[in-house]
């Protein structure tokens, strides 16, 4: 049939316009386009990839940043609780401090009262005793006439004693 | 708006060709008597001649004849004969058929050598190398396919690659990715960008002289079979050199049982032929079909204009929809042939050399 028979010439200037065609075309078309497009899709690539990981460090500073936040808000919390507390230390020492020193104070003015009002009961009962040998010496030496005499010169010794 | 200019370009372009095939038909009821023992008796309209006459090679290009004068362009002859020699004139020296000129005469169409008393000289043999209206075309296709390629390739020079496409750049850059990213990558794996200037070339190729075909009055490029042949035979070339030792082994130690072997093996030692054949077919026969169809529904009109009158103005409206409606058929058809031809291209360099990819994988 007509139809399937190839002609030589159109076989042949077929061939020579595909090759002329195909190495035009290859040095001076495809391979400047193929290369702007790979160059391009590799910049975009890039430039998404540097986003992602902008983002990232982004994203892991903001995380710091917080971590950090939370570490400071919490050396704070125990620095107030800290203060307080040695705070309240020093203002109960001061006040167990104080007490005590009272206490031994009260103590020993108590102690000192009792030593002293021993020693003046002691000086006391001494007295008494010198008084009474004197006051007994005295009446013994002394002969006394009459009862009224006798009452004021016991009156008069009596006021003689000094209870000091 | 956009759509309103395309549909009204469209139609012209349908009327247009109505108005060609008319005059072509009148050219054969003028031709006849001069044809002599060919006439026909009632009628010299012959829709099959017509339909043949528009899908062959030619050595004008025949736009309509009027009355005894025709509409052509003519286009030069090249031959060479062995015992002759080289020989080149233009086609309008034989005066549409008529004369003998150097020696040659045009039979049908075809140039045959001539003896002294002006018969058919069997003995000599001649080469037709002319540049015929298929070859004409073609060249114009090329010219205007590289002109806008390399149009298209500067400006990406010219701007870099970070700045955005513009103009026909925009439509080319989105066909080109396509054929890279959907016919090469898959197919090719990492060895694509070897092959992508080729594929891309081979698309392009066929697309526009696809879509240079379906001009009105012009030439059926892709739907030759001498076109398809010489891409076939490229192809097949081309995978042939991309294969390695795997897919040898593959035909011939294919892994089934021994006595499968001696079947097996013819069977895939074809299919290394086979392959390009399917696609010098498959691109032919599709083209061919498509231009037949159309040129069908044109000459309906005709034949039933030759019943009757008032048939063929009725028919005319019918016949013109589902020409319009083919008409879109094959610009479809331009890009899904020029991509399959591609893709299957690219599906059979990828089949011989699989087993390299698979070894690559592995490392």
């Amino acid at each position: 049939m007509e139809l399937l028979n190839p002609g030589v010439g159109l076989l042949v200037w077929t061939l020579l316009a595909f090759l002329v065609v195909f190495f035009l075309l290859k040095s001076f078309a495809w391979k400047p386009i193929l290369a702007s497009l790979k160059e391009r899709e590799t910049g975009i690539a890039d430039a998404i990839a540097s986003a992602d990981k902008v983002k990232a460090e982004m994203a892991a500073l903001k995380n710091e940043n917080e971590a950090m936040m939370a570490k400071a808000r919490e050396e704070r919390a125990v620095m107030i609780k800290e203060a307080k507390e040695t705070a309240d230390k020093m203002v109960s020492d001061a006040k167990d401090k104080a007490k005590s020193e009272y206490d031994r104070i009260v103590a020993e003015a108590q102690s000192a009262i009792m030593q002293q009002k021993n020693a003046a009961l002691t000086d006391v009962k001494n007295q008494v005793g010198a008084l009474v040998i004197e006051v007994a010496e005295k009446v013994l030496s002394r002969e006394l006439s009459n009862k009224g005499d006798q009452e004021n010169y016991i009156k008069q010794l009596a006021e003689g004693v000094k209870l000091n | 708006m956009g759509m309103a200019s395309k549909s009204i370009k469209t139609l012209l372009v349908a009327v247009f060709s109505i108005f060609l095939l008319l005059f072509s038909a009148n050219s054969f009821a003028s031709d006849a008597p001069a044809g002599g023992a060919e006439k026909h008796e009632a009628s010299s309209f012959d829709p099959a001649k017509l339909i043949m006459e528009h899908i062959m090679d030619a050595h004008e290009f025949h736009f309509a004849t009027i009355g005894e004068k025709h509409i052509s362009i003519p286009l030069p002859v090249i031959l060479y004969s062995p015992e002759r020699g080289l020989t080149m004139f233009n086609y309008s020296k034989f005066n549409h058929g008529h004369d003998v000129y150097e020696g040659y005469k045009s039979e049908e169409g075809h140039i045959v050598a001539v003896n002294a008393a002006g018969e058919h000289d069997t003995t000599v043999t001649v080469y037709d190398m002319s540049l015929t209206r298929n070859v004409v075309q073609m060249f114009i296709a090329l010219i205007l396919l590289c002109v806008l390629m390399i149009g298209v390739a500067n400006k990406y020079k010219r701007n870099g690659a970070k700045v955005a496409p513009s103009g026909f750049q925009n439509a080319v850059e989105p066909v080109i990715t396509f054929v890279r990213d959907e016919v090469g990558k898959p197919n090719l794996g990492h060895a694509y960008e070897k092959f992508m200037p080729y594929l891309l070339t081979v698309f392009f190729f066929i697309l526009i002289n696809n879509l240079m075909g379906l001009i009105p009055g012009s030439a059926n490029v892709t739907g030759n079979i001498a076109f398809t042949i010489v891409l076939g035979v490229i192809s097949f070339f081309v995978i042939l050199f991309s294969t390695n030792r795997h897919f040898w082994a593959h035909i011939f130690n294919p892994p089934v049982p021994g006595f499968v072997k001696p079947i097996l093996v013819p069977v895939e030692f074809l299919g290394i032929f086979t392959k390009p054949f399917a696609l010098i077919v498959r691109l032919f026969a599709n083209m061919v079909a498509g231009h037949i169809v159309i040129t069908c529904f044109v000459m309906l009109i005709f034949i039933f204009g030759a019943m009757s009158k008032v048939a063929g103005w009725g028919f005319a409206p019918v016949s013109m929809a589902f020409t319009i409606f083919i008409y879109f058929i094959e610009i479809l058809v331009a890009f899904i042939q020029a991509f399959i031809f591609t893709n299957l291209t690219a599906v059979f360099i990828g089949q011989s050399m699989e087993g390299a990819h698979h070894d690559e994988a592995h490392h």
